[in-house]
Order: C-alpha cells, then sequence, then structure tokens
C-alpha cells in the first residue's frame, strides 16, 4: 500500500473500521473477554448474537423491555463471581441484589422480583453462605424486590471459588419513561449521580497483595430511588441512563455515543472522585474512568432538563454527589472525547480488557 | 489531592505555554523526542500537545519497556510457563504482548499460570508461598525497574528461596539512544530525558550528547507541567544557543543518580554482550545479564528455552516509530491490521507505546477541537 494516506485519512479509516460489527476470532477464551471492554463486545456481538439469530435481543442494553399484555415490563440477568466473597461497603450478596436491580432501574423499571441461582463450592463453610443470604436479604428488602424463585447447585471443591450467584429480575416500565440510546441528541447533558470508581478500587484493594490502606467502601446500592426522582422531575427530558459497571463511566459513555450515533465531550475535572479512589489510581497507574462502580449511574438528559435532573438525583441518598460532567456534540460520531483539567484535550476509548497497571 | 494537583495546573499550563510559543522562531520546525514512554503517555493522557505551537513537534523515543521486547523473548516466557509446576510472574503491560505463539495472556487460556504481579517482591513471595512451584519472574524494563529486580534477587539469596528465578530481558537507555542519533533518517533538535531511569543513572550519561551531538538534554518528571517546563527549558536553550543536560526533575533525580541502586545492579548483573531490541536489531552491551556469583538465579540456564529468534511481522514498522521515524499513523497497518484489540506489533500494546498512546488517546488532539463545555 503506497504510504500516501495523511492523518485525517487514516483517522477517518480507522473509524469506518471501527464501527464495522465485531468479530470473534480468538481460539480461546481469555480473561479479557470478560472485562466488559472491546474483547467482551466481540464474543457478545461476534459469537453469541450471530449464532442466536432471530432469537437474539434486539437491543443489547442493560435490560429487554417486552410488552406483556399491555404492560411494558423489562427483564435481565446478570452473574456474580466477585473474589473476595466479602469486601469493604459489600459482598457477593447483595452485589447479585443490586446489580439486577440496576440493570431494571436504568430501563426505567421498578424492580419487583428477581430469582436466585447459587453455585456453591464444596466445603464453603456454612457460616459464609448464610452471611452472604443475608446480605441478598437485607438488599432485596432495602430495594423493595421480592426473592420469588431459587436454584441451589454444589460442585467439586476447586471448580468454584466460594460461590457464584446469578440473579434475574422482572420490573415495570415506569409509563412515559423512553429510555433509549436513539433519543439522546447534541446538546443533551451528561450527568453522573455521584462519586467514581469506588468499588473497583475498594475491590482491588480488598484482594491484597498491594499493601495500599485506604478507608474505602464499594458503593453498591439499589439505583431505583435515583431514577425514579429524575423520572418524576424530568419526564421525558430523561433520554438514556445507564449504570456504569465493568468498564466504569468511560465505557458506558462509549457504548452510548456508538448506539446513538452522537459524539460526548466529558469535562474530566467536573467527575467527582474521591481523593482515595485519585490516590490508588495514581499509584497503579490505571484512570478512574473505567474503573467498575455497583451504584452509579450515567445519565443524558435534554439541556432544558439538566438542572432539574441534578437537583433531583441530588435529592436522594444515592445521587447526593451527582455532578454535571459532560455533553453531547454532533461530532465525533461514536466517539468520547475529554476536556483534561490541565487544559488539553484527548480520545476516551474502550479499553480491550481490563486495565493493566502500567510499569513505570 | 496534593502532590497531584499542583503538577496539573491549567493556569500554570497556559503561562508556560505563551512563554514557549513566544521562544520559537516563526518559520522553523523544531523536533523534540521525549525518549521514554511514561512521557508519551502523559503527552496524550493530559493533551500536552494542544499547549504547543503547531510547529514544535513531541517524536516519540524507544523508552517503553514493553515495547522493545522482540516476539522471541515473549515465546520463550510462554515456553517456561508450561513447563510442568512452574508460575511465571510479570508486569500487567507484558499480559497483552504478542509473540509468535500469542500473548502470555493467551497462554494461560492454553493451561498456563501466568500471573501479573506490581512489584519483583510479590514474585518473591508467590514463590515462598508455593514452595513446591517453581516461581519465575520475566523482568523487563530499563534502568527505572532493574534495580528492584536485583533487590529481589539479593533478597532471595538472604531468605535462601531456592523456587525462584528471574528471567532477565532488562535493557540500557543509553545504547538505545545512541542507536537513535546514529540513524540516518532522523533529524532531532533536543530530547526530553527519562525522569525515572536519570533517579537511577543520575544525569551525567547524557552528556556525550550534548557535547558531541550537539543536542540538548532535559531530565523531566511524568506530570503534564513537568513535560512542559523541560519544553520551555529546551527552547530556552536553543534560543540562546545553549547546548546542556539540564534536570527538571530535581525533586527527584540527582546528578549523579542513586548511588545505592547502582550497587545493587552491579552486583548482580553485567551487560550481555548483544540483546536483540524490537525493531532496531542487535545492540551490543545494550542489557543485563545475571553476573556469575547469581547465575542460579537466571532462569535461562534453570530451564530450557527454544531462545528462537521469530522475525518482526513484515508489515510492522514498529522499529521505525520507535526510532521516531515514523509517526504512528504512518505505519502501513496502525488502525487497520494493528490495533489494541490485535495488535501486531508491541508499539500498540502497552499505554506507553506510541502506537497505543496515539490510537487512544491523541487522534482528535491535532484537530483541535473546539472542546468549550458547560
Amino acid at each position: 500500500m503506497p504510504k500516501t494516506l495523511t492523518e485525517q485519512e487514516v483517522g477517518a479509516r480507522i473509524e469506518e473500521i471501527r464501527l464495522r460489527p465485531k468479530r470473534f476470532r480468538d481460539d480461546r477464551v481469555t480473561m479479557a473477554h470478560g472485562a466488559g471492554g472491546k474483547a467482551s463486545r466481540s464474543l457478545v456481538e461476534g459469537l453469541v448474537v450471530p449464532l442466536l439469530g432471530e432469537y437474539a435481543p434486539s437491543a443489547l442494553g442493560d435490560a429487554a423491555v417486552v410488552t406483556v399484555e399491555g404492560t411494558r415490563m423489562a427483564f435481565t440477568t446478570d452473574s456474580f463471581v466477585v473474589s473476595p466473597l466479602s469486601f469493604p461497603g459489600g459482598c457477593i450478596g447483595d452485589l447479585a441484589v443490586n446489580g439486577t436491580v440496576n440493570d431494571l432501574a436504568v430501563s426505567g423499571a421498578r424492580p419487583l422480583a428477581i430469582s436466585l441461582a447459587m453455585i456453591l463450592e464444596e466445603g464453603l463453610p456454612a457460616d459464609v453462605l448464610e452471611q452472604q443470604v443475608r446480605a441478598v436479604a437485607a438488599a432485596a428488602a432495602a430495594a423493595g424486590v421480592q426473592v420469588a424463585a431459587g436454584d441451589t447447585k454444589v460442585v467439586e471443591r476447586g471448580r468454584c471459588d466460594g460461590m457464584y450467584l446469578t440473579t434475574a429480575g422482572v420490573g415495570v416500565v415506569r409509563s412515559g419513561a423512553e429510555l433509549a440510546p436513539e433519543h439522546v441528541r447534541p446538546g443533551d447533558k451528561v450527568l453522573v449521580s455521584g462519586p467514581i470508581g469506588d468499588h473497583g478500587v475498594a475491590i482491588m484493594l480488598a484482594r491484597g497483595g498491594l499493601d495500599l490502606e485506604a478507608d474505602l467502601r464499594s458503593d453498591t446500592q439499589s439505583l431505583w430511588p435515583v431514577v425514579e426522582s429524575l423520572l418524576d422531575a424530568c419526564g421525558p427530558g430523561v433520554r438514556c441512563l445507564r449504570d456504569a459497571t465493568r468498564g466504569g463511566v468511560a465505557t458506558v459513555l462509549n457504548e452510548i455515543a456508538l448506539a446513538a450515533g452522537v459524539g460526548v465531550v466529558l469535562a474530566e475535572s467536573r467527575v467527582p472522585v474521591r481523593p482515595e479512589v485519585t490516590g490508588a489510581c495514581e499509584i497503579l497507574g490505571i484512570d478512574p474512568l473505567y474503573v467498575a462502580n455497583e451504584g452509579k449511574l450515567v445519565a443524558f438528559v435534554a439541556p432544558e432538563a439538566a438542572d432539574a435532573a441534578l437537583a433531583a438525583m441530588r435529592g436522594t441518598a444515592a445521587g447526593a454527589e451527582a455532578a454535571v460532567v459532560g455533553e453531547v456534540r454532533a461530532d465525533p460520531p461514536g466517539r468520547v472525547l475529554g476536556k483534561t483539567g490541565f487544559g488539553g484535550h484527548r480520545v476516551i476509548d474502550v479499553l480491550v480488557g481490563d486495565p493493566l497497571p502500567r510499569i513505570c | 489531592m496534593r502532590f497531584v494537583d499542583e503538577y496539573r495546573d491549567p493556569d500554570l499550563a497556559r503561562a508556560l505555554s505563551a512563554q514557549i510559543a513566544a521562544l520559537t522562531e516563526p518559520g522553523r520546525h523544531y523536533k523534540v523526542m521525549e525518549v521514554c514512554g511514561g512521557h508519551t503517555h502523559a503527552i496524550y493522557r493530559y493533551g500536552v500537545h494542544d499547549l504547543l505551537p503547531d510547529n514544535i513537534e513531541l517524536v516519540h523515543g524507544p523508552g517503553c519497556p514493553v515495547c522493545v521486547i522482540p516476539m522471541g523473548r515473549v515465546d520463550d516466557g510462554i515456553a517456561i510457563a508450561e513447563q510442568p509446576g512452574v508460575i511465571l510472574t510479570c508486569f500487567g503491560d507484558m499480559m497483552r504482548v504478542p509473540g509468535g505463539r500469542g500473548s502470555f495472556l493467551e497462554a494461560n487460556a492454553r493451561g498456563a499460570d501466568i500471573r501479573m504481579v506490581y512489584s519483583p517482591l510479590d514474585a518473591l513471595r508467590i514463590a515462598r508461598e508455593n514452595p513446591d512451584r517453581q516461581v519465575v519472574f520475566s523482568a523487563i524494563g530499563f534502568e527505572t525497574t532493574a534495580p528492584s529486580t536485583a533487590l529481589t534477587v539479593l533478597r532471595a539469596e538472604q531468605e535462601g528461596v531456592e523456587n525462584f528465578s528471574v528471567m532477565c530481558s532488562h535493557v540500557t537507555i543509553i545504547p538505545a539512544i545512541k542507536a537513535i542519533l546514529d540513524s540516518p533518517d532522523l533529524r532531532l533538535d533536543a530530547f526530553i530525558g527519562p525522569g525515572h531511569v536519570s533517579t537511577v543513572i543520575g544525569c551525567r550519561p547524557y552528556e556525550f550528547i550534548a557535547r558531541e551531538h550537539g543536542k540538548p538534554v532535559v531530565c523531566a518528571g511524568f506530570e503534564p507541567l513537568d513535560v512542559l517546563q523541560s519544553v520551555h527549558m529546551i527552547m530556552r536553550q536553543l534560543a540562546e544557543s545553549r547546548c546542556e543536560v539540564e534536570n527538571q526533575y530535581g525533586r527527584v533525580v540527582r546528578w549523579d543518580g542513586n548511588p545505592l541502586a547502582l550497587k545493587a545492579l552491579s552486583q548482580v548483573f553485567e551487560l550481555r554482550p548483544f540483546f536483540e531490541w524490537r525493531g532496531l536489531g542487535s545492540i551490543p552491551q545494550s542489557a543485563l545479564r545475571f553476573t556469575a556469583g547469581y547465575a542460579r538465579f537466571d532462569a535461562e540456564q534453570r530451564f530450557e528455552l527454544p531462545g528462537v529468534q521469530v522475525a518482526d511481522p513484515k508489515a510492522c514498522q514498529c522499529g521505525e516509530v520507535l526510532k521516531g521515524v515514523l509517526k504512528p499513523w504512518e505505519c502501513k497497518v496502525f488502525g487497520t491490521a494493528c490495533t489494541p484489540e490485535t495488535p501486531i506489533g508491541t508499539c500498540m500494546v502497552s499505554s506507553e507505546g506510541a502506537c497505543a498512546a496515539y490510537y487512544n488517546y491523541g487522534q482528535y488532539s491535532r484537530q483541535r477541537l473546539d472542546l468549550q463545555v458547560l
């Protein structure tokens, strides 16, 4: 190929390749496929969806919305394999409830009921099991959902890491709530419901081996109160919501930018991050924008509704530290750009796999 | 946050930016190489480009530890990891570097036990906790990381940990800079010196660059204001027709380096006669190996290694990118066949690699979009 392309042409070619459907070309599943980034996308969009064919989900959002005899229901499922099982601020039991509750909530649905499937490792101490089920009960009570069905399996020692949980959930979509990336348009404001990165950093510290200590707790919590308050205050001014779990806020913003065909500009200095999270991320050489949250959402709202949205979120316990962090542009479509606190700017892309600590 | 925010202050940045612009001669194009990948990362991460006038071009240098590792070396690591009972440990950036037979991440999917560590001491701890396994640390990096490997080996000796060894791919920065200075197709005006390497070796080793090659060197820290200030110091030297080694990173770097670190290095390591660098080829006296006294910790002697040289993929132009001859986007496969998901060359793997940094952060940096938000 003759080397005659300009920088702009190369950029355009990259954009074109980036927007192509992902293919799954790996020989085996690697850990990167579970990290929520580009590798995960290639597994889902390049293998699962094509094989499911006409039985595949029509949109890859947090939950499916189906109309059952005139009622719009949201339906979703999620698995939990966190290690360690308990960590400051939470445990696998409350994650399993809140994770599914939040997938329903950000679809605009009041969570009604969840199922709970447990895969337990032979030898798991009974008191650990009891502690986790108590956490499930407490989180379900806090979120106002029934644990309506369940299943238990036990596997031989060494074949799972203590316990894995899978929950599925149903909820009823609030009338008037039309939340989808297609509704996002240039001019919309982007809000986050509070400081980001708490959960991911709390887990990294709880895993030990880093010899870092910080007073930091997972943010695992139900987001339905935040969503309900937002919908009450802004109605159709709320365009789209996402909970910023795996892959963090950066990944969520990219998903929306791609799905909606818009650009998103993030004012990095406006993104709330606790000093403990900033500090740990500085030491590890990772970016808080890519760190997982379990109780934070990203909201796209109409510009005229932004003030009301911010006030509504701040009026809830889970959204008390909400902030307006960015806005939607027509250009460049499918891209997230950051205005750095330093005064420059950069592209904020999706990572391939887990954020890898830098060497030096 | 203290010790972070003051080095990222936008008002200071704007002021420095104006001073830098005032020092440029109209019509002259300046090419300044940042040797170290840490600087490349900081430049893109914070958008330092946007604060420089158009006629100052930052050229990315060879100082990305992951980027200079040849494919055969990755295969050797996998060969060690696939032997029964072995735990191979490495820094996170190494996990996705492609060898001839895939990456460490893919080797794990085939059944190897390769674990990411934050420090070689973590590898030693894993060795202590698994006395029935052989634990190998895949050591990479310039003089920045080499002392921590040396100290870990000294501690392993002290504690009598027998099941620990190191596959040493440590390299040294000066031969790489020499290779660049000798490269005929590159015209540079000055160097931003590698800050963390300089904490170990000091500033003196760069004096030949100013003396023999007539190019200013400023050793710089890694915060965006450090980079900007070092460009300012370089532009002052050029404007005043001075040519010296200066130390911008005085809060960490001493002129003579760190004698304790240098002592540990010379105790455990010696120079290899030759080492194969990715893209740069074989460079004499450019890498470290164990001294005879510590040879028993050398994984290359403890295990059988294929040691096969794997030619870089034909289309890959990492060597030209590492030398700063090509800008990342000028490589034939940049962003098309070679992407962060499916890297062909090492420069696309680490976030310090010029290509990955440009791909992830930089594509719009020259367009100077109006990003006034909110």
